[in-house]
């Protein structure tokens, strides 16, 4: 039945290294936390499903999609979002992006370097075949993947 | 993992400059950093969430509607329903003729529900979750009517009717023939049929859903909509009268798109009602489309059949002529269609040399989602039908499916080419594209390969897909549907201005959802200013307000780098020529002594007399005394009109488009024969659009739609049962392609510059569906040893191709040869 009991808990989040403390919905999912209450648009939602990767967000350290996580799952942790990822310079995987074209809309491409950069902390220099592994749970619809994979590959062996 | 190759016909029109280099995107750096703005991310102080009730029948009267309780809700804003709209709207204009122009639609269901999805109540809250809480206690009491969801079933005379002002469930039919398609089939050594083919329904299903942020100033009567609609004049023709205003009291704006295919384009409906609801409330309302009503509702492509089909062959290999029944099945509304009903037109041959064609076409509604433009929109289905029959003539007929091709292709020395309905192909040299893409893959060593197959227990095919990808519309086409309608021609607008410090800002009326607009629109204005391109500031997307549209603005249709670039190109060079006026006042000499150059307006043969593009733009704006006559205002804006006449409505024939891209995709099959399972194992692409503005956005359309047509030949498809409902409403369930199910790729360029474009450059991105073309061909090289079943359908799941080994006998029936 509709009218679900709505209860509000106050989590405390790091993210992007700032530390937030919001009173929340429990309800409230982690990617309507960030993009709603933070401002923090960059983190993007594709689906309904947990099928589409757009969300995925570092957290603790390990990509998770942000929209299968409540906030209040969060409550203690360190986030860090595709608007930690930087500063004003682009990284490395960034740049990759962007010289090997494996972005089109850019809707997906949130999604995309955090689970690249998840792959990239544990392995630096990935083969196409980890790369395609790692990043089997983003869709993208504009660019195929093959420059995507091409991109994340150039970003470990560092030739970006 | 890809490579690349370029071959050059003739000599590009323009070869300097920015113009054909790999320059970087100017938006990828927002993009990477999360810093785009998509309209989801705009808010607004107090604004209504908006959700959507819709219905669980595929068919079904709306006996009555209780919003009540859901009002009672705490944190409820309001509601809509279809009493309301009926009261406060006009149904939509439709494009149809009778009997499809006696539909109604409106943006919500009025007295009945026609498909499964279909928006029936409109509730706004102050959270997304409550919205969706307050829906549920919404008491709709429905009537269910028997439901069709074959196009075929719904021409029976007792079919239910789902529109019954239309009198039955046909929204267009029409016969379009072409030469003498009896006679050809009286002097032809072989007749093949081909009784049934299947092109499937599918969309591209961009990863952002459709949504808006409305708001109503009560003051003005102006609706402000923040929203993703890829073709804002088309929403604004829809919308306005439905509303009982003019178009200027709709501002429409775009920002950044997460991918659009064609797939949001009619998305009136649905803002039509956020108007409604924010004039009702009197706050802004925003909607995010959950994924599942995107595919539950939203633009599915056209769903067609080819009937009866025939095809005259003369001993040589040479076809002369087919004749087909074509099926088209729109859905419920009709809310871009019928223009389906004409498109496939402008490439009725396909790439071959066929004079006389017939093609009954009928279109119908049932109880799935409305279809509209989808990616490669109508020809793609006509295309795929071509190449299917030249490969069912070889099968059938002993051909060498390569040698047929070459023999029946359209020769480059034909070009322009006038083909039997009037269309004329520009440029291309498709022979030649066939070697490429052949060499590429390495078509000689298909037979070892298929021996290696052979050895582990597997069987190889080999197919090619050829395409066109028809751009820049002849909006006069749909008078072909409708002799009543309005509209002709195309037009696109740029404006370009020298601002008070020297800044160049172009402003675009196309929409872009991801094709580089801004990077190839600053290669074109940078080379004729003579600047450096990261000085160019493009402003991409729609606002009302800015002056820089026209009725056809918009990005679908294969059409920037003709009517985008053209219209940059034209605004861009008034700009210039101003500048250089403006120079010309100061330095006392002739306008045609100054260049731009460098960075600078100055003397060709003095170039210490020299102009910052600082000064340029400073004197008009803020230091004009003195001026004995008006400085130029360093502000241009240029509309671009491609040359069209409205084509002949009796013989139905005329240029419908003014490019045509070419494609030729091919690949490398691996199928399991027990269970069907298969691989591609080898791809490749090759295209042709003419002069290339950046080879690698190219390159990034090709590689696009061909990891599209992949999912569609392979894995995506809106399969309903027989009572409507819709069995893959998401992600989880319609699969689109992921990293691991890409084969390798190459792909290769040629350059067969347009004669009837400024640039030389062809619209392209919509050229994937020869993806679609090979997977079915080599699907169908594949079991030749294995029951020589005939490949029937676009969309070939491990299930169909396991059918086809098992019972190779229900595709045989499908096929006849009579030979004199």
């Amino acid at each position: 039945m509709a009218t679900t009991p709505v209860s509000e808990k106050v989590v405390r989040v790091s993210v992007n290294g700032t530390t937030y403390e919001y009173e929340v919905p429990t309800r409230r999912l982690l990617v309507h936390f960030l993009r709603d209450d933070l401002a923090l648009t960059g983190t993007h939602i594709g689906c309904d499903t947990g099928s589409c990767g757009a969300c995925t967000v570092h957290l603790n350290g390990v990509p998770v999609k942000s929209c299968a996580v409540l906030a209040v799952q969060a409550d203690g942790a360190a986030v860090t979002t595709v608007e930690g990822l930087g500063d004003e310079e682009l990284t490395p995987l960034q740049q990759s992006f962007s010289d090997h074209h494996a972005l089109q809309c850019g809707y997906c491409t949130p999604g995309m370097l955090m689970s690249a950069a998840a792959l990239l902390d544990e392995n630096p220099s990935p083969s196409e075949e980890d790369v395609k592994v790692a990043l089997q749970g983003n869709i993208c619809r504009c660019t195929g993947y093959w420059n995507i994979v091409e991109a994340v590959v150039a970003a470990g062996k560092g030739v970006a | 993992m890809t490579t690349t190759e370029t071959e050059t016909t003739t000599t590009p029109t323009i070869q300097k400059g920015y113009v054909g280099q790999n320059v970087p995107r100017k938006e990828d750096r927002r993009l990477v950093q999360g810093q785009g703005t998509f309209f989801d991310d705009v808010k607004r102080h107090g604004m209504g969430y908006v959700h959507f009730l819709r219905s669980p029948y595929a068919h079904a009267r709306i006996a009555s509607i209780d919003v009540s309780a859901a009002l009672e809700l705490p944190g409820v804003y309001g509601t809509l329903t279809g009493d309301e709209v009926a009261i406060l709207t006009d149904p939509f204009f439709q494009i149809a003729a009778e009997p499809g122009a006696n539909v109604r639609d409106y943006a919500l269901a009025v007295g009945k529900v026609r498909y499964l999805g279909e928006a029936v109540v409109a509730v706004v809250a102050e959270t997304r979750e409550l919205a969706r809480d307050a829906s549920e206690l919404v008491m709709v009491d429905y009537e269910p009517l028997d439901v069709v969801v074959d196009a075929r079933k719904a021409l029976e005379h007792d079919a239910p009717v789902l529109h019954e002002e239309c009198g039955g469930n046909v929204s267009y039919s029409g016969v379009w023939e072409w030469g003498d398609v009896d006679k050809a089939f009286a002097e032809a050594d072989h007749v093949v049929k081909i009784s049934e083919l299947h092109f499937d329904r599918f969309n591209s299903t961009p990863l952002e859903t459709n949504g808006a942020l409305v708001e109503y100033n009560r003051g003005t009567g102006q609706w402000t909509l923040i929203c993703n609609n890829q073709f804002p004049g088309f929403a604004a023709i829809m919308m306005a009268p439905a509303l009982r205003v003019g178009t200027n009291k709709l501002r429409m704006i775009t920002q950044d798109i997460g991918g659009a295919f064609g797939n949001k384009i009619t998305t009136h409906p649905q803002l039509v009602a956020l108007c409604l609801l924010a004039r009702k409330l009197g706050r802004a309302v925003q909607w995010t489309e959950w994924r599942t009503d995107f595919h539950q509702s939203m633009s599915h492509g056209n769903e067609r059949w080819f009937l009866d089909t025939e095809v005259a062959v003369m001993a040589d290999g040479t076809m002369t002529a087919f004749r087909t029944k074509a099926l088209d099945d729109a859905g419920a509304y009709l809310r871009y269609e019928p223009l389906g009903g004409v498109i496939w037109s402008q490439v009725a041959p396909g790439m071959y040399g066929w004079r006389n064609l017939r093609l009954d076409f009928t279109q119908v509604m049932t109880n799935k989602a409305p279809c509209s433009p989808n990616r490669g929109y109508s020809r793609m289905q006509q295309l795929w039908f071509t190449e299917r029959i030249v490969d069912v003539v070889a099968h059938e007929l002993g051909f060498d499916r390569v040698e047929l091709r070459k023999k029946n292709y359209v020769q480059p020395e034909q070009m322009p080419y006038e083909t039997p309905n009037g269309c004329v192909y520009d440029s291309g040299d498709y022979p030649r594209a066939l070697d490429v893409v052949l060499d590429l893959i390495g078509y000689d060593t298909v037979e070892e390969r298929r021996k290696d197959a052979a050895s582990r227990g597997k069987l190889l095919g080999f197919g090619i897909g050829s395409t066109l990808d028809s751009g820049t519309n002849n909006f006069g086409q749909s008078q072909l549907l409708n002799p009543e309608l309005q509209f002709s021609g195309n037009n696109e607008v740029a404006t370009a201005k020298l601002d008070f410090f020297g800044e160049i800002v172009v402003t675009l009326g196309t929409v872009p959802q991801g094709q580089g607009h801004e990077t190839t629109a600053s290669q074109i204005a940078a080379d004729i200013l003579g600047c450096d391109v990261d000085i160019i500031e493009v402003r991409a997307g729609h606002d009302d307000y800015w002056n820089s549209h026209a009725g056809f603005s918009g990005t679908y249709a294969s059409q920037f780098a003709v009517t985008g670039l053209g219209a940059v190109k034209g605004a861009v060079e008034d700009l210039a020529h101003q500048m250089r006026t403006l120079a010309s006042m100061v330095f006392q000499c002739s306008v045609d002594d100054i260049e731009l150059a460098e960075g600078f307006a100055r003397m060709k043969e003095n170039h210490e007399a020299a102009l910052p593009f600082m000064a340029l733009g400073a004197i008009p704006n803020m230091n004009n005394a003195g001026f004995p006559i008006d400085p130029p205002p360093m502000n241009a804006r240029f509309v671009f009109r491609p040359q069209f006449d409205v084509p002949d409505k009796e013989k139905k024939f005329g240029n419908l488009t003014l490019t045509y891209s070419m494609q030729i995709h091919a690949c490398i099959v691996e199928v399991d024969p027990e269970t069907g399972v298969y691989e591609i194992v080898d791809y490749a692409a090759v295209d042709d659009c003419g002069v290339r503005v950046n080879p690698k956005i190219v390159e990034g359309q090709v590689m696009g739609a061909t990891a599209q047509a992949i999912g569609a030949a392979m894995f995506e498809v809106f399969a309903y049962d027989d009572d409507g409902n819709l069995l893959t409403p998401n992600f989880y369930d319609y699969h689109v392609p992921h990293t691991l199910d890409m084969p390798p790729l190459k792909t290769a360029a040629i350059e067969s510059p347009s004669p009837f474009t400024s640039l030389g450059t062809k619209g392209m991105g919509e050229g994937g569906g020869g993806g679609i073309h090979c997977v079915s061909a080599a699907l169908q090289d594949a079991l030749m040893t294995s029951g020589r079943a005939i490949v029937t359908s676009s969309h070939n799941p491990y299930h169909r191709v396991w059918e086809m080994i098992r019972h190779p006998e229900r595709s045989r029936e499908k096929v006849e040869v009579v030979s004199k």
